[in-house]
C-alpha cells in the first residue's frame, strides 16, 4: 500500500520538529508499514496453513501414545522459519520498488522528511511487522508443545523467537539493499531466497568444505565463510524441538549484537545509495 | 489438391495417437502388476525413490535418539555409520569406529566455536535421559525415557519402504523392551512378516518377544528354529548381516535348551554357532562342557541301569 494512505494533515503534524521528531518520522513511516501488513492476506494465509498443517499431523497417533511431540515441534518450527522468510523477504522487497512504481515516493519526499528517515520507516515497519508475525507463530508453536508436553519452555521459546527476529533484521536489511542493486522487487526475492536458504543450510559447514580443498579455492571458500552473515547461528530449533537447556545469556546477548552490527552494516551501505540513487 | 497433401500428416498424426494410446493402455497393467498388493499413493507417487526417503527417516529417527546431536554429511561419520538406535537393539552389526563423541572435532576458528553454543553439542542417548536428566550408563529401563519421539519416523520409514527389515526390529525392540508395548510391537512385526513373508530377522525379534515379555518356551523356538532353516536355505555365502543374524538365532536357540536342560539341542545349537561366533574358541569351550556333562549323565544313567 503505498504512503498516501495517511493524510496530508497527519502526515504532516507527524514530521515536523528536531532530533526526537526524526524519531517519530521513522515510526509514522513504519506504522504505515504495519498497517500494510495487517491489511495484506500473506500473513492470516500463513498462519491458516501452519495452523492447518501441524493440526493434521497432530491428529496422526503413532502406537496408541499421545505424548509424542517431537516430530510436530519440527515440522511447526520449520513451517514458521519458512512463513517468517516468505513474509519477511516479499514485505521488504516491494517497499520501495512499490512507491517508485506508484509514483507516491515523490510527494513523501516532498514532505519534511529525509531518504534515510524513509528507508529507516520502512526497514522498522517490515521488521516489527515481523515481530508480529513471530509472535503470532511462537504463541501458536507454544501452545502445540504444550499441549502435549504439559509444560512451557518460555525462556527457550522467547530466546528462539528474539533470535529468529534478529536473524530476520540482517535478512531485511540485506533485501533493502537489493531492492536498490536489483532491478525488480521478484529478482531480489528470488535471490534473497536463495541466498538465504543456502546460508542457513551450508554456512556452517563452508570452512570444512574449505579445508578440504587446495589453494585458491581454499581461500575463496575461507574468505566468504568469514564475509557472510551466519544467519544459522541463530537457527537454534534442534534446541527448542530437544528440549535442550536454555542458551547461556552472554552467547545469546553476543548473537544479537552480531545481528546488529551485521544490519547496521547492510542499511548504512543501504541508506548512502539511496541518497544518490535518481528516483525517477 | 490441398486435402490430397494433408491427408498423409493427418494420418500419420492418427497413427501416433493410436500408438501412444495403445502404449499407455498396455503400460497400465504393468504398472498395476507392479504394485499389486498395494494401493498406498504414496508408492505410486514416489516410485523406487521411497527407499531413498525410507531411509532418510530412519536416520532421522537415530538423529532423534541423539536429541539432535548427529553428524552431517560434512562431518566425520565413523562412528555414526551403523545408527546407535539399531546397534543397541542388536538390529545391525556395528561398523562404528572411533569415539562417538567427537565427530564434531576441535572447532576450526571463532565462529565455529561460538556457533557451537546454540547447537546440540553434547553426545546424549534418550534411554538414558536425553540432554535433561543425562548420566552416562544410567538404563532408564521400561520408562525409556522420550523413546517414543523415535516411534513416528520409523513409522513413515515402515511405510515408505516396507522391505526394510532393521525398521521393524528397531521398533519393535524398542516398544517392548523400552516403552512396555508388547501388543503394538508385536503387531508391527506381524505388519513386516505380512509385507516380508518368513524373513528370519524379524521371526528372530518375533521369538524375543514370545520369550522375554510372553515367558512362552515352545512358540520362540519353533519361531527360531523356522527362521535358522529359511537362513538355511538362502544362497551361499552368506552375506555378512545374515551370518550375524543366524549368530544371534542359534545363540538364542542354545541358552533356551541349556535353560531347558535340553542338553543334546543345546550342543546341536552351539556347534552351529561355532563357525559365525566372533568367539569360537569360547564357544568350542561350552560345546566341551556339555559334551562332558552329556557323557556324565549318560554313564550315571548306564551305571544305573542292571
Amino acid at each position: 500500500m503505498p504512503m498516501t494512505v495517511l493524510s496530508n494533515s497527519a502526515m504532516n503534524e507527524r514530521l515536523s520538529g528536531g532530533m526526537i521528531n526524526k524519531v517519530f518520522k521513522i515510526f509514522a513511516v513504519a506504522s504505515v508499514v504495519i498497517k500494510e501488513m495487517y491489511r495484506r492476506k500473506d500473513f492470516y494465509v500463513l498462519l491458516i496453513l501452519i495452523v492447518l498443517i501441524t493440526g493434521m499431523l497432530g491428529s496422526v497417533h503413532f502406537f496408541d501414545d499421545g505424548r509424542i511431540v517431537r516430530y510436530l515441534k519440527e515440522v511447526c518450527l520449520l513451517l514458521i522459519w519458512i512463513a517468517s522468510l516468505v513474509i519477511a523477504i516479499a514485505t521488504m522487497a516491494r517497499q520501495l520498488p512499490g512507491e517508485k512504481e506508484n509514483r507516491t515516493i515523490f510527494p513523501l519526499l516532498a514532505k519534511p522528511i529525509s531518504r534515510t528517515e524513509v528507508l529507516l520507516g520502512k526497514y522498522l515497519g517490515c521488521w516489527l511487522a515481523c515481530g508480529i508475525a513471530l509472535f503470532c507463530f511462537y504463541f501458536f508453536f507454544g501452545c502445540v508443545s504444550a499441549s502435549r508436553e504439559h509444560q512451557w519452555h518460555l525462556i527457550n521459546y522467547f530466546q528462539a523467537a528474539t533470535l529468529h527476529w534478529a536473524m530476520l533484521a540482517i535478512l531485511l536489511a540485506f533485501v533493502a539493499l537489493g531492492s536498490l542493486i536489483f532491478a525488480a522487487p521478484s529478482s531480489n526475492g528470488t535471490i534473497s531466497f536463495v541466498l538465504a536458504f543456502g546460508i542457513l543450510l551450508v554456512g556452517r559447514h563452508l570452512n570444512k568444505i574449505a579445508l578440504r580443498n587446495d589453494e585458491p579455492v581454499r581461500s575463496i571458500t575461507y574468505g566468504i565463510y568469514y564475509a557472510i552473515p551466519h544467519l544459522e547461528i541463530f537457527d537454534v530449533r534442534a534446541l527448542i524441538i530437544h528440549n535442550w537447556p536454555a542458551i547461556a545469556w552472554k552467547y545469546y546477548a553476543i548473537a544479537i549484537a552480531y545481528a546488529l552490527v551485521y544490519s547496521a552494516f547492510f542499511l548504512a551501505i543501504t541508506c548512502a545509495l539511496f541518497r544518490r540513487k535518481a528516483l525517477n | 489438391m490441398r486435402s490430397s497433401t494433408t491427408l498423409p500428416f493427418l494420418v500419420l498424426a492418427l497413427l501416433l495417437v493410436v500408438c501412444f494410446s495403445l502404449a499407455t493402455s498396455m503400460e497400465r497393467p504393468a504398472g498395476l502388476r507392479a504394485h499389486e498388493g498395494s494401493d498406498d499413493i504414496m508408492a505410486e507417487m514416489l516410485g523406487e525413490s521411497r527407499r531413498m526417503f525410507a531411509n532418510h527417516f530412519f536416520v532421522k529417527a537415530d538423529a532423534y535418539f541423539h536429541s539432535g546431536f548427529y553428524p552431517t554429511i560434512f562431518d566425520d561419520q565413523q562412528s555414526f555409520q551403523t545408527p546407535h538406535m539399531a546397534e543397541d537393539a542388536g538390529a545391525l552389526k556395528g561398523r562404528n569406529r572411533g569415539e562417538e563423541t567427537e565427530f564434531m572435532g576441535k572447532p576450526r576458528d571463532i565462529i565455529e566455536q561460538f556457533s557451537r553454543h546454540f547447537l546440540p553439542s553434547v553426545h546424549t542417548h534418550l534411554d538414558e535421559g536425553g540432554p535433561q536428566g543425562f548420566k552416562p550408563g544410567q538404563d532408564l529401563g521400561e520408562e525409556g525415557g522420550d523413546v517414543r519421539e523415535i516411534l513416528p519416523w520409523l513409522k513413515l520409514s515402515a511405510e515408505m519402504d516396507p522391505n526394510r527389515i532393521e525398521t521393524y526390529m528397531v521398533t519393535a525392540y524398542w516398544l517392548r523392551k523400552r516403552m512396555g508395548k508388547v501388543d503394538e510391537a508385536e503387531e508391527f512385526l506381524r505388519e513386516g512378516l505380512n509385507a516380508n513373508p518368513g524373513n528370519p530377522s524379524i521371526l528372530f525379534e518375533l521369538g524375543c518377544l514370545y520369550e522375554e515379555n510372553r515367558k512362552e518356551i515352545n512358540r520362540p523356538r519353533n519361531i527360531w528354529t523356522m527362521a535358522v532353516d529359511k537362513l538355511d536355505a538362502m544362497p551361499k555365502p552368506h552375506t555378512e548381516d545374515q551370518d550375524f543374524m543366524l549368530m544371534q538365532l542359534t545363540l538364542h536357540l542354545a541358552r533356551l535348551e541349556e535353560s531347558q536342560t535340553n542338553l543334546p539341542a543345546a550342543l546341536h545349537w552351539l556347534e552351529r554357532l561355532e563357525p559365525v561366533s566372533p568367539q569360537p574358541d569360547h564357544v568350542r569351550q561350552e560345546i566341551e562342557e556339555i559334551k562332558k556333562k552329556l557323557a556324565q549323565s549318560a554313564s550315571r544313567h548306564g551305571g544305573s541301569r542292571p
